[in-house]
């Protein structure tokens, strides 16, 4: 099981009470379709990604990024639980999905990009660090039931 | 994954933005690596302070960013540029290239942090492939 620090718990639940999940959602998912522009391979029916300005205009990349926001508060919700809460989840991208599991860092290296530009200076070392640990044990718990 | 002529405009009207401050973004992307990425602290036993903003962080940011302005201005030819750079690393410095990765991110990072609304994705990816490819040219003479 995790171990979560006062300062970790209290970390993760401030930044994401404060986030508009219709404001970071797209903006970390557009970036992620932009910047590693091969994860674009999952989003097929998805209609024009043809550039960064269709990218960040497309209605349902807006929509799923705020999916994936709401999907990242249960985690939020449930941090000492967080293997289990993601199990499903881990399932129906491996299954369904077929996601490979690479994908996950770097949806959340883009996510960590935006939380920062968000928070400026509040976005501290210490801030980043606990940032980064939420994130990679839910992206260790969706890889987790990989077979 | 090599940088497209846009790319090297990009990374180069962007850097013109934000060398004054590259300083700065050394010594915070420094900071942020020895807390957020504890193990890459063992590179740094011999310095007296390994805390955020401390001299010899601060002095150690700078000279890693004058590399960065320097790699910019060899852009066309970074192996070729950056020869001597990968030469210390490889033979008396020998960091591993996977603390490459590490530090590049930590540097979009606060590049994000301090320049919110010019750091947008066409900019993030094109530093991201340009401090993957000085990543590359530095990693060059390794083996």
């Amino acid at each position: 099981m995790v171990e979560w620090t006062d300062f970790e718990r209290a970390t993760i639940q401030d930044i994401f009470s404060k986030m508009d999940y219709e404001v970071v959602g797209p903006a970390a998912l557009s970036r992620c379709l932009i910047v590693y522009p091969w994860t674009q391979r999952y989003f097929g029916n998805f209609g024009n990604l043809y550039n960064a300005a269709a990218i960040m205009g497309n209605p349902m990349v807006a929509k799923h990024g705020t999916t994936i926001l709401h999907g990242l508060e249960r985690g939020v919700k449930n941090m000492d639980n967080i293997k289990e809460t993601y199990a499903e989840l881990s399932v129906l991208h491996s299954d369904k999905l077929h996601v490979d599991p690479d994908n996950f860092k770097l949806l959340s290296d883009c996510l960590t990009i935006v939380v920062a530009a968000q928070l400026g200076k509040a976005f501290t070392g210490e801030v980043q660090a606990a940032f980064q640990k939420f994130m990679a044990v839910v992206v260790s718990s969706l890889g987790r039931q990989y077979h | 994954m090599s940088l497209t002529a846009k790319d090297k405009d990009t990374v180069r009207a962007f850097w013109t933005k934000v060398s004054g401050k590259s300083a700065e973004i050394g010594s915070d992307a420094l900071s942020r690596m020895l807390v957020v990425y504890p193990q890459t602290k063992t590179y740094f036993s011999h310095w007296k302070d390994l805390s955020p903003g401390s001299e010899p962080v601060k002095k150690h940011g700078k000279s890693v960013m004058g590399g960065v302005a320097d790699a910019v201005t060899k852009i066309d030819d970074l192996n070729a540029g950056l020869l001597t750079l990968s030469e210390l690393h490889a033979f008396t410095l020998r960091v591993d290239p996977a603390n490459f990765k590490i530090l590049s991110h930590n540097i979009l990072v606060v590049m994000a942090i301090m320049y919110p609304k010019d750091f947008t994705p066409e900019v993030h990816v094109a530093m991201d492939k340009f401090l993957a490819a000085l990543s590359r040219a530095l990693a060059e003479k390794y083996r």
